[in-house]
């Protein structure tokens, strides 16, 4: 009787949940090789989405948390990450005369941001500024695929009773459908070095992957530390319990 | 002190400071129950996340910087250059909802066996005290990464001192030490988030010793006469004990090492921004019945005030509940009352990650309400009117456990 | 009877493996466990990244030696002077604490590169500007327990028990070393 009192009230309340949830855009969910218990990172994958950051975010988005060694990741030679390092100018000092000066990167360095800091970053795009993207895929539920629904979410001509403020960008994704990121990524915008047909698609998927991977290099080594320990740790909750059985039979009898 | 040790080293020592004697009594020869069930676990599972929250948080201290400028850099620092850094900080941020989530079935355990009565009840405040110590220890913690919800969390909870009349403002403004949360208000969570848990584990000392004056209630609530009742703890408890932990571990470690963000805000992994408030405030799930009572009461002062005294009221519960039986098994009509309180209470934390407006805030009006009702009206109501099963003499005659021991 | 006992002794002998199975592999998997809060000790990756360094030489002077900051200790690199190399040279090696061939601690003659800690109890030794004392035998003298140094930084009079330390740094041109 309790039993089914209670469960009546559970599912009301579950109904109710359903009810007043609000309605939102549903996110196109990807298949992302990152996922799951065994989930791993793509190199091809991450080193195209490199490509792109590189070829267009970096233009108005800093990775302030991102060192050039950490690209070994990648699967880049240390030799490799030294060159492009070294296509960097930092800035650095003070020397023996109390003078900053600029010199070549190296691999223990983090990578450029666009701006010296967040008040040249705000000034520049009126108070608008566009986020470090170091940690971007954890600062939201669904990050990856959120993100990847953004990228690809634009569409040029608003609902008719939608009204566009100038500057900004309709986008159903985004909080209050507008954005104020043009649309950064389209067909070709930029060319692959491996020759991957660079379609809309493909290049979000792979700066997304890429961008999970900067905000969570250990992702990897997470997950299969995981998959030993948890083994240990069930073979060893077993093996306690068939000794707890064991003693307690002294008394139960 | 009967025994002596055979060892000459440890019995010459012994005599000289009994710890070795006292650990014994307390370890291994303490008379325990027989009858306990799985949910007498949860006590030694409090005790080793305790410990374990002690030791990951030491190691996290040697890495992290609690200034302004450097907290949120050094927490990400832990995460990606330290050894171990990400599994050590998953581990402290995923333990203490499994501390919590512990603590909560600990006492609803207390609850539902009537574990606060006589000759409990100092016991029971003990235990009280220690959820008290927890619940500040977490929310001081909370602010240190330096993220988005730590600073805000912050901001806000300092600021319901405000409600106090009077001198309100003045205690705001003591506890920020500045005219906002800043820099000295996070230098000096740092240094009361490292005290808080010694002193913790000096009520738990004190929690073990009240528990061993009179001995672990049991699931019959009866007082245990007979010696055939009870056990030695080892090696019966400390075996069981053991296989809780190893369930514990398997559980602890599918958050941590796959679901390490999911009982966390995501927006914490935004830098604090004092001029940028995140659009809900909401705290970690461990709070949100009690911010759902605070967020029910549209006057500050008596939302605070019911806040608090929802967890107070728990102080006096061993004499709100007149009834003298101890245990749901043998009161049929308050055993309803007990499990339409848990519901009520999931509902107020479910209400708590809402934003408090209309349905919402109806719902969380009428469970605030029911919450306060079932202690100060329920409870003592029904321990004059319930009319309960027989008692059994000892645990042996109990028809239920009968089976068990012959 | 005897069968009683048999059942009794394999029951016994059960309950031993088990307890031994059980109690190893907690030992095993404790021992595993506490390793990472050990490690996490360690020098961390961003700090062994700095472990490599660049240094340039153009602008040292013969007979005049620089000091540089390597992972947070000083680095002494001096150009010495011909007369400096010979004196080094000539050194009767049994006459040494610790033994070493000048030959053996540089690479370039001209250029001595040492860690600058005293090898007794950690202090930094004088030497490295022109108007330091610099010990009985023209090199480095340590002020706090008084351990002297010659031209090839190795140990001659004094507490101290071993020679400078030479780092491992190579040439990556004529100017130019790397150390680490």
């Amino acid at each position: 009787m309790i039993k089914k009192i209670f469960f009546i009230i559970f599912s009301f309340f579950f109904l109710i949940t359903s009810l007043f949830a609000e309605e939102k855009m549903l996110l196109k969910k990807q298949n992302w090789s990152f996922e799951g218990v065994f989930g791993r990172y793509d190199n091809s994958t991450l080193q195209r989405g490199l490509q792109v950051y590189q070829e267009v975010c970096s233009a108005c988005h800093g990775m302030k948390r991102l060192r050039f060694r950490e690209l070994n990741d990648l699967g880049f030679t240390n030799d490799q990450i030294e060159q492009y390092a070294k296509t960097f100018e930092i800035l650095d000092g003070p020397n023996e005369l109390g003078e900053m000066f600029m010199r070549p990167g190296e691999p223990s360095d983090t990578f450029v941001s666009p701006y010296k800091n967040k008040e040249e970053a705000k000034a520049t795009f009126n108070g608008a500024y566009p986020p470090d993207l170091s940690l971007l895929t954890k600062t939201m539920k669904n990050g990856p695929d959120y993100i990847y629904s953004l990228l690809t979410g634009y569409e040029e001509n608003s609902p008719q009773d939608f009204e566009l403020t100038d500057g900004l960008y309709y986008n159903p994704y985004h909080d209050g459908k507008v954005i104020a990121m043009p649309p950064p990524l389209y067909d070709n915008v930029i060319e692959y070095i491996d020759g991957t047909n660079a379609s809309l698609h493909q290049l979000s998927f792979d700066i997304v992957h890429f961008l999970n991977w900067a905000a969570e290099p250990t992702l990897q080594e997470r997950k299969s530390l995981g998959l030993k320990v948890l083994l240990f740790l069930i073979v060893l909750t077993l093996l306690l319990y068939v000794t707890m059985k064991e003693i307690w039979s002294w008394i139960e009898k | 002190m009967a025994k002596k040790f055979k060892n000459k080293t440890l019995a010459w020592l012994d005599y000289r400071l009994p710890i070795f004697s006292v650990l014994r009594e307390a370890l291994v020869d303490h008379p325990t129950p027989r009858n306990l069930n799985y949910w007498w676990n949860f006590g030694s599972l409090a005790g080793i996340i305790l410990v374990i929250m002690i030791v990951s948080g030491l190691l996290l201290s040697m890495h992290y910087v609690a200034h302004v400028d450097l907290a949120f850099d050094s927490v990400e620092h832990i995460m990606r250059d330290v050894n171990y850094g990400w599994l050590i900080r998953y581990i402290h941020s995923v333990g203490a909802s499994m501390f919590f989530l512990i603590v909560y079935i600990h006492i609803s355990r207390g609850l539902y066996y009537g574990s606060y009565k006589s000759p409990r009840e100092v016991l029971w405040w003990l235990g009280i005290i220690i959820f008290l110590l927890m619940i500040a220890a977490a929310f001081l913690g909370y602010t240190l990464p330096w993220g988005q919800m730590s600073f805000w969390g912050a901001t806000v909870i300092t600021n319901l001192f405000s409600a106090i009349p009077l001198v309100g403002d003045s205690i705001v403004t003591w506890l920020w030490g500045g005219f906002s949360v800043d820099n000295p208000t996070l230098n000096r969570f740092y240094s009361l988030h490292f005290l808080i848990p010694f002193i913790i584990v000096g009520v738990v000392f004190l929690h073990i010793v009240a528990l061993h004056k009179f001995g672990s209630n049991n699931p019959t609530g009866i007082d245990l006469t007979l010696k055939q009742e009870k056990i030695p703890f080892h090696p019966y408890y400390t075996i069981k004990d053991f296989f809780g932990f190893g369930v514990f571990f398997i559980i602890f470690g599918i958050f941590i090492f796959f679901l390490p963000n999911s009982l966390g805000h995501p927006v914490n992994y935004i830098p604090a921004d004092p001029l940028v408030t995140p659009e809900h405030i909401v705290p970690e799930w461990y709070f949100l019945p009690f911010y759902a009572i605070l967020r029910a009461i549209p006057f500050k002062l008596l939302g605070v005030l019911a806040m608090l005294g929802s967890i107070l009221i728990l102080f006096v519960l061993p004499w709100l509940d007149t009834c003298k039986v101890r245990s749901c098994r043998f009161r049929p009509i308050y055993k309803q009352f007990y499990w339409i309180f848990i519901f009520n209470f999931i509902v107020l934390g479910w209400v708590g990650s809402k934003v408090p407006e209309g349905h919402y805030l109806i719902i969380s009006r009428i469970c605030t309400a029911y919450y306060f009702v079932h202690f100060l009206i329920i409870l003592p109501v029904l321990g004059m009117f319930e009319k309960t099963l027989p008692v059994p003499l000892n645990i042996f005659k109990n028809p239920r456990v009968k089976k068990k021991y012959k | 009877m005897i069968n009683k006992n048999k059942i009794f002794k394999l029951k016994k002998d059960r309950r031993s493996f088990l307890k031994l199975t059980t109690t190893s592999m907690a030992t095993i998997g404790s021992a595993f466990a506490v390793w990472p809060f050990i490690d996490s000790m360690n020098p961390s990756a961003d700090v062994l990244a700095l472990g490599i360094k660049e240094f340039d030489l153009s602008n040292i002077e013969e007979g005049f030696s620089k000091t540089f900051k390597w992972r947070g200790k000083p680095i002494f690199i001096k150009h010495r002077t011909k007369q400096e190399i010979n004196e080094a040279r000539k050194v009767n090696l049994s006459k040494l604490k610790d033994p070493q061939k000048d030959e053996d601690r540089v690479i370039k003659p001209e250029w001595l590169i040492v860690v600058g800690v005293c090898s007794h109890l950690g202090c930094i030794p004088l030497g490295q500007k022109k108007s330091d004392t610099r010990g009985d035998f023209n090199g480095w003298f340590c002020p706090c327990h008084g351990s002297h140094y010659d031209t090839s930084g190795r140990v001659r009079k004094g507490p101290a028990p071993k020679n400078l330390k030479v780092p491992k740094y190579k040439f990556i041109n004529e100017n130019k070393i790397k150390i680490g």
